[in-house]
C-alpha cells in the first residue's frame, strides 16, 4: 500500500515536471489556468475527506484546505476579471487533472486510519509537488507583476499547508 | 508614627498596584509574514492582533500561554497577564513564526 504509494507520487513528480517542461515557459494565462486547478483539486481532496476522514485533526484540517484555496482562487478569479485575462486550458492543467481523478478514485477505496493516512501523506506530497512547480515554474514564468506577487502569496500558504501536513501526518503515526 | 509608617507602605502598595502605562503594541499579520517578528512587552500590556490577510490566522504560544483566533481582515485585542520569552505561530500556516519578550 505505501509502497505503491510512493510510486504513484514518483509517477506524479515525473509527469508533472515532464507536462510542465513541454510548455517550456506558460503563458500568463496558462499560469492563471494552472494555479486555478491546482486549488480546486485540493478543495476536491479536501471535500473527500470531509466525508470520509475519521481523525477530528484530519478532518480539521481539511476543512482549512477548503478555506484557504477557496480564498486564494477568489483572489486569482478577481485578478484574472481586473486583467481581463482568460485562463488559457493546457497540458498541465490537464495532466494534474487526470492525476488528480486518479488520486481520488484510489483514496475513495480506502477507509478509517488507512484512508486518513494515505489523504494526509498525498497533501505532503501533493503541496511539495506544487510548490515545486510554483517556485521552479511558475513564479519566474509570470510576466504581471500583480500575478506574480499572488502566486508568491501562493507559494508562502501552500508551504505552511505543506508543514501543517507533516505535523498531521506525524500524528497520525 | 506608626500612622505614618502604614501611610508610607499604602502609598508603596499603591504604587505597586497601578501598573506603569499598560501599553497597546500592534502586530501586523499580512501576506503570511508577522510583524515585528520580534516584540518586548510588559505583563498587562495589550497586544492589538492585525490581520490583514485574506486567510484565517491563529497566534499560538508553542508553551500554551495563549491560542488567539484571527479571522480574515480583523483586527483582535488580547491582554499579556504571563512574562517569559514565548515563541508563537499559525496553527494553519506553522511557518508563521514570531516572538514575544514579556517582562514582569
Amino acid at each position: 500500500m505505501f509502497l505503491r504509494l510512493s510510486v504513484a507520487i514518483a509517477a506524479l513528480s515525473l509527469l508533472s515536471s515532464a507536462a510542465m517542461a513541454q510548455a517550456a515557459k506558460p503563458s500568463d494565462p496558462q499560469i492563471a489556468h494552472i494555479a486555478y486547478t491546482a486549488g480546486v483539486i485540493d478543495i476536491n481532496a479536501a471535500k473527500q475527506a470531509l466525508s470520509k476522514a475519521s481523525k477530528k485533526e484530519v478532518k480539521a484540517f481539511a476543512q482549512d484546505m477548503v478555506r484557504d484555496h477557496e480564498a486564494v482562487n477568489k483572489q486569482a478569479l478577481d485578478l484574472v476579471k481586473k486583467l481581463k485575462v482568460t485562463p488559457e486550458d493546457n497540458d498541465t492543467s490537464k495532466t494534474l487533472s487526470k492525476q488528480a481523478a486518479d488520486k481520488l478514485a484510489e483514496l475513495k477505496k480506502l477507509q478509517g486510519a488507512e484512508y486518513d493516512k494515505a489523504y494526509v501523506a498525498n497533501e505532503v506530497a501533493y503541496h511539495k509537488a506544487v510548490n515545486s512547480a510554483l517556485e521552479t515554474q511558475l513564479i519566474p514564468s509570470a510576466n504581471n507583476a500583480e500575478l506574480k506577487s499572488l502566486l508568491q502569496t501562493g507559494l508562502k500558504i501552500f508551504q505552511g499547508h505543506q508543514q501543517h501536513a507533516e505535523q498531521v501526518a506525524a500524528s497520525l503515526k | 508614627m506608626l500612622s505614618g509608617r502604614r501611610v508610607v507602605l499604602a502609598l508603596a502598595l499603591a504604587v505597586f498596584a497601578v501598573p506603569a502605562h499598560a501599553a497597546t503594541i500592534q502586530i501586523v499579520m499580512q501576506d503570511l509574514v508577522v510583524a515585528p517578528a520580534e516584540v518586548s512587552a510588559k505583563v498587562g500590556d495589550t497586544i492589538e492582533w492585525v490581520n490583514k490577510d485574506v486567510f484565517a490566522h491563529t497566534a499560538t504560544a508553542r508553551n500554551g500561554d495563549f491560542d488567539v483566533n484571527l479571522p480574515p481582515k480583523k483586527t483582535v485585542t488580547s491582554v499579556l497577564n504571563k512574562a517569559g520569552t514565548v515563541e508563537y505561530y499559525c496553527r494553519f500556516h506553522p511557518n508563521m513564526k514570531a516572538v514575544l519578550k514579556i517582562a514582569p
